[in-house]
């Protein structure tokens, strides 16, 4: 559970001077700490470890246009079961679709693992406030139990943040109990410090979870965002007591690159984060990267896609 | 006769420190002769307690002298050249009496030192695009290297060449913002004396340059031991024991030392190594980064 | 649930440690006729080999040496083939980068991922860089035709032994002297791996000259009289006894000692890369660099909160074998170092500040010392002033911008100083300010062989790196 503070537009002053309030980050420092934070060599049980950890983080994703109800019908199997011939492979925290397959995907998982529906004019955000709150009510009453919903970057990026705010807090009432992340779409942001803006932006209006990038649009996750959107769930927790989830999505297509996202997660905002309800890895071909290596930390040798299913 | 020949107003030689001219607390003088022996003057003799006294000067006067603009200082030492011009024919007397040349080379003697404070003074505001520069880093970082002064630097005037030597051995340590205290040749004094009277009468900060007239051998080991001088030139001790002495009491605070050169000719234009030796290099870096 | 990170050791099957050790004299090893010593592996205390020590006669032969090799090759030889051997040098140095980082990480006990990412790759940079000065050097600034002085004398310290060799010999080198090093007592290893080098590169015999020894070695080498120029980082104590010995003779002399660094952080720091500079600049080699920010000033509005923040960051250091590849904290150096560290520190509680480590399991044998970090010091206290050298953070505040200057100026130091602020004029402005040959603005330990690092005041005099520091080693024909 969130906590949010509806804001009336009188006090849209007080937000922005909120968001003016907030440390800078120098880019080269941020980026310097990322990248020593990648230099940690994980091997062993603790590499096991990470990939078991990393397999139950992902939200297993399809969103293209082409999708089709077979597709996320095969998805959605093989989110329950990613390695059909080992029954020990953890299952993935969720499935993520495009709102009207939800249906598709509840039909295969029913209770057993999230459905995620991308919402609100996803992936551009370009639309009237009606329609995008349309999309998210459609979502949820077909059984999407998280919503994946996009920040308008437009009135972001000319400085209208009551308007990003108000949007937010009414996704976040159209989702009823469904659970609410809000894309910041990192790679249109552009500054750290605009991406630390939006955290505490959204996390104020309600956000149970902030997260990356829609990955249509590039860079997508990138470590040094993610840092600083640790550190961001980090100090709102400092100040709130309150844990918010962060979630990468796009661009994490190895096993070497998730692990250092669960290294940068553990060594920043520390490991009461290092659960799928609070960090998720938003990929597709990720998951097949994380059971080639699982198998070789078992078999002992390097394995082959074909020992992997394509969903 | 009588009435024709004028009693002349002879002057009392004194220190110059803090920008007015004190006797030496001491209230001891030594005498000047010419190189005929004969008398010329009696000339304040400088103690430890002057020289603690001129360092104090010194640090004050260095307070203001480096924070003025690169600008401004050329423009005082440019004005420190205008009033040593219009000063020249006592100068040329000076050097005559104190060095027994001929008046030809008095006045070639003189009119170098005054080229010298102009050549000087044209460089305060180029040296540091000389000793400084950017520095290519491998990584996103802007690096740039820069002069600046030391702070108060402790100089012996040759004992030979009582004006170019001496103007030579001043005006790179002030181009950089340092202050000086100056210790004037033993036997030659009077240019130096001469000289102070012209920076009384220039723009220059009062403290910035101080000229001490006296045994260097007395009151150098007091300078070279004191915390608050950052540097010695001993150009003009000519004893190599004294030399070596200093050169030990200067490690005490690990003062920057430019030794004694070696047979110097002070004709010729100098390099820019005065002026570097009493620079420290500051090197900046900060990293570049729009996001 | 939490995220244990497994032992990633390194290798040390890569080096070849001969139990017995000679000098390196005239192109070749050769034993010393002193009474040879141990060093040992500060983090198991293990005996890593027997080393020689250089006497007055093998000080003398290797004197000779450099000698005979500068005035009948190295000297001769056209800049351009100078340069040529330095570049051979670095390449060498990068070919068996992982065996100078792994014996690097054995003798002085610093974590391999420093000894790897930093001191290594630094080291073949300075003698990539100066290679390329080698026949340049008409343009560097110090005349039209800028002369090499002749045998440099160079004595160096155990904190970054291989890159401490590298920041003295590249440049001597370049600028056509030939040397005479001594590495310290405790760390000779890498500096004879570098002697394999340089026979190797086929350097000529004599250019090179590496003699192992203690503290009277150094002297016997300093006090040599065919050593035109010496070139020392160490104490100021030893720098300022070297001063005086030198006094009355015509040796050059460079001086890198020690500092007391003021790291300043201002309200409106990027606070996060901020705490990750104070970090950085004490605990970075177990705290063991001249130029460490060893002060901490804290704007006093935010000096609760950033300490907190610190604290949290701490917790994060794993302390433990250098060899693992996640150690971020290494071995002290030696007993006698520890012993240091310890009673300073111990003076800090005396003199009333507060003292804080995060919770850190120091192995059995081997020599340790958690990153200590003291609140509420004043400039008044010991800790506030005297060089520590080990992982231990003093925390002063202040009010103001000028404060803040006045404070970090107000040592017999002057060699580094960090300030953190997002205000372009403020970083500018006290860049200005600060007394120090080093100011590092939103960033910390940055090291460069095109940067030139060296102090003021009781930090010493000269500069090592870019163009300033080939002046230590060149000679002009001055005519005043």
């Amino acid at each position: 559970m969130s906590s949010f503070n509806p804001q009336t537009p009188a006090s849209y002053k007080g937000l922005h001077s909120f968001l003016a309030g907030l440390p800078g980050i120098d880019q080269v420092g941020a980026e310097a700490r990322a990248a020593a934070l990648g230099t940690r060599s994980i091997k062993k049980e603790s590499k096991i470890w990470a990939i078991d950890m990393a397999i139950s983080m992902v939200d297993l994703t399809t969103l293209e246009g082409a999708d089709t109800p077979g597709k996320v019908t095969a998805m959605s199997a093989k989110a329950l079961h990613p390695d059909p011939t080992d029954p020990s492979t953890p299952s993935v925290a969720a499935v993520c679709v495009y709102g009207d397959l939800v249906y598709a995907a509840r039909e295969v998982v029913g209770d057993r693992l999230h459905v995620a529906a991308v919402a609100t004019a996803f992936p551009s955000g370009r639309a009237s406030l009606n329609v995008k709150l349309a999309d998210t009510k459609e979502a949820v009453d077909a059984g999407a139990d998280e919503i994946d919903m996009v920040i308008d970057r437009g009135a972001f990026l000319c400085g209208n943040y009551g308007k990003v705010f108000d949007e937010i807090v009414a996704v976040k009432q159209a989702c009823g109990t469904a659970h609410l992340k809000v894309i910041l779409e990192t790679g249109e942001l552009k500054t750290l410090d605009n991406v630390r803006k939006a955290s505490w932006l959204a996390m104020k209006a309600g956000a149970d979870f902030i997260k990356t990038s829609t990955g249509k649009v590039t860079p997508a996750a990138t470590l040094p965002v993610t840092l600083v959107m640790l550190e961001a769930v980090r100090d709102y927790y400092q100040e709130t007591n309150i844990r918010i989830g962060v979630k990468a999505a796009g661009g994490i297509k190895t096993s070497k690159d998730a692990i250092k996202y669960l290294v940068l997660v553990n060594e920043s905002v520390g490991d009461a984060w290092l659960t799928p309800d609070l960090f998720r890895f938003g990929a597709s071909t990720l998951l097949n990267d994380l059971l080639l290596q699982r198998q070789k930390m078992i078999t002992g040798h390097y394995s082959g896609p074909d020992y992997v299913t394509i969903d | 006769m009588i009435g024709t020949d004028r009693v002349e107003v002879r002057k009392t030689h004194k220190l110059f420190i803090g920008g007015a001219f004190p006797r030496s607390e001491s209230g001891r003088t030594y005498e000047v002769v010419n190189t005929r022996g004969e008398f010329l003057a009696n000339i304040a003799k400088a103690s430890k307690k002057d020289a603690r006294d001129a360092v104090i000067s010194a640090r004050t006067g260095f307070n203001s002298w480096s924070k003025a603009s690169a600008y401004n200082r050329g423009q005082v030492l440019y004005r420190i050249a205008e009033v040593m011009e219009g000063r020249k024919d006592q100068f040329i007397n000076d050097i005559q009496d104190a060095e027994g040349t001929s008046n030809k080379k008095a006045t070639a003697q003189t009119d170098q030192a005054i080229d010298r404070v102009v050549w000087y003074a044209g460089w305060a505001d180029k040296y540091s695009q000389v000793l400084g520069n950017t520095n290519p880093v491998s990584g996103p970082f802007f690096n740039f290297s820069i002069p600046e002064p030391t702070g108060v630097v402790a100089a012996v005037a040759p004992q030979d060449s009582s004006l170019l030597g001496l103007i030579s051995v001043m005006a790179p340590i002030l181009v950089s913002g340092n202050s000086v205290i100056v210790i004037a040749s033993t036997n030659s004094p009077i240019p130096a004396i001469t000289l102070s009277e012209c920076l009384a009468t220039s723009d220059v900060v009062a403290g910035n340059i101080n000229i001490l007239t006296g045994d260097p051998a007395e009151i150098m080991p007091h300078l070279a031991t004191h915390a608050d001088v950052n540097a010695l030139d001993l150009t003009g001790i000519t004893d190599p024991v004294l030399l070596a002495q200093l050169e030990v009491e200067a490690a005490g605070t690990v003062k920057r030392v430019r030794k004694a050169p070696i047979n110097p000719n002070w004709q010729v234009t100098p390099s820019l190594s005065r002026i570097r030796a009493f620079t420290e290099i500051k090197t900046v870096w900060h990293p570049m980064g729009m996001h | 649930m939490s995220f244990q990170y497994a032992p990633a050791p390194e290798s040390t099957s890569i080096v070849n440690i001969k139990s017995s050790n000679g000098l390196f004299i005239n192109g070749e090893f050769t034993p010393g006729h002193g009474t040879p010593f141990k060093t040992i592996n500060p983090a198991t205390e293990e005996v890593l080999a027997e080393i020689a020590q250089a006497n007055q006669e093998d000080v003398d032969a290797a004197v000779r040496a450099a000698r005979r090799a500068y005035d009948k090759s190295w000297s001769k030889m056209p800049g351009r083939d100078r340069g040529k051997y330095l570049f051979r040098i670095a390449r060498l140095i990068q070919e068996r980068a992982r065996e100078f980082a792994v014996l690097e990480t054995m003798d002085n006990g610093k974590p391999i991922r420093e000894s790897r990412d930093v001191d290594v790759p630094i080291a073949a940079a300075h003698f990539f860089y100066h290679a390329g000065w080698a026949d340049k050097l008409e343009f560097a600034g110090f005349g039209s035709n800028p002369q090499s002085l002749g045998v440099a004398a160079q004595i160096i310290p155990w904190n970054f032994p291989l890159l401490m060799l590298a920041w003295k010999i590249a440049p001597a080198l370049a600028t056509g002297n030939t040397v005479v090093l001594k590495p310290a007592e405790t760390t000779p290893l890498t500096a004879l791996l570098f002697a394999e080098i340089c026979q190797q590169a086929d350097l000529p015999q004599g250019v090179v000259n590496i003699l192992t020894g203690d503290g009277e070695t150094g002297r016997m080498l300093v006090e040599h009289p065919d050593v035109n120029k010496i070139a020392f980082t160490g104490s100021t104590a030893v720098g300022q006894a070297i001063q005086r010995q030198i006094a009355g003779s015509s040796k050059r002399l460079t001086l890198e000692l020690g500092g007391k660094a003021a790291n300043i952080v201002f309200d409106d720091a990027p606070i996060d890369q901020a705490v990750e500079g104070i970090v950085n600049g004490i605990y970075f080699n177990q705290g063991h660099v001249c130029c460490a920010g060893s002060r901490l000033l804290l704007q006093e509005s935010i000096a609760e909160q950033t300490i907190e923040s610190l604290k949290r960051r701490l917790q994060t250091l794993r302390l433990g074998d250098p060899l693992d590849k996640n150690t971020d904290i290494g071995a002290i150096n030696s007993r006698e170092q520890l012993n240091r560290i310890i009673d300073l520190t111990q003076s800090g509680e005396d003199e009333g500040a507060q003292r804080w480590s995060p919770d850190c399991v120091l192995p059995a044998k081997g020599f340790w010392f958690a990153p200590t970090v003291f609140t509420n010091v004043t400039q008044a206290h010991r800790i506030a002033r005297e060089e520590i050298f080990g992982p231990v953070l003093s925390v002063l505040t202040f009010r103001t911008p000028d404060e803040a200057i006045e404070k970090a100026n107000n040592t017999p130091y002057g060699l580094s100083a960090g300030i953190w602020t997002e205000k372009g004029s403020r970083i500018l402005g006290m860049a200005n300010k600060v007394r120090a040959g080093v100011v590092w603005a939103n960033t910390f330990n940055r090291f460069d062989p095109a940067s030139p690092f060296g102090g003021y005041k009781e930090s010493g005099f000269g500069r090592e790196g870019g163009i300033q520091g080939l002046g230590a080693y060149l000679t002009s024909e001055e005519s005043s």
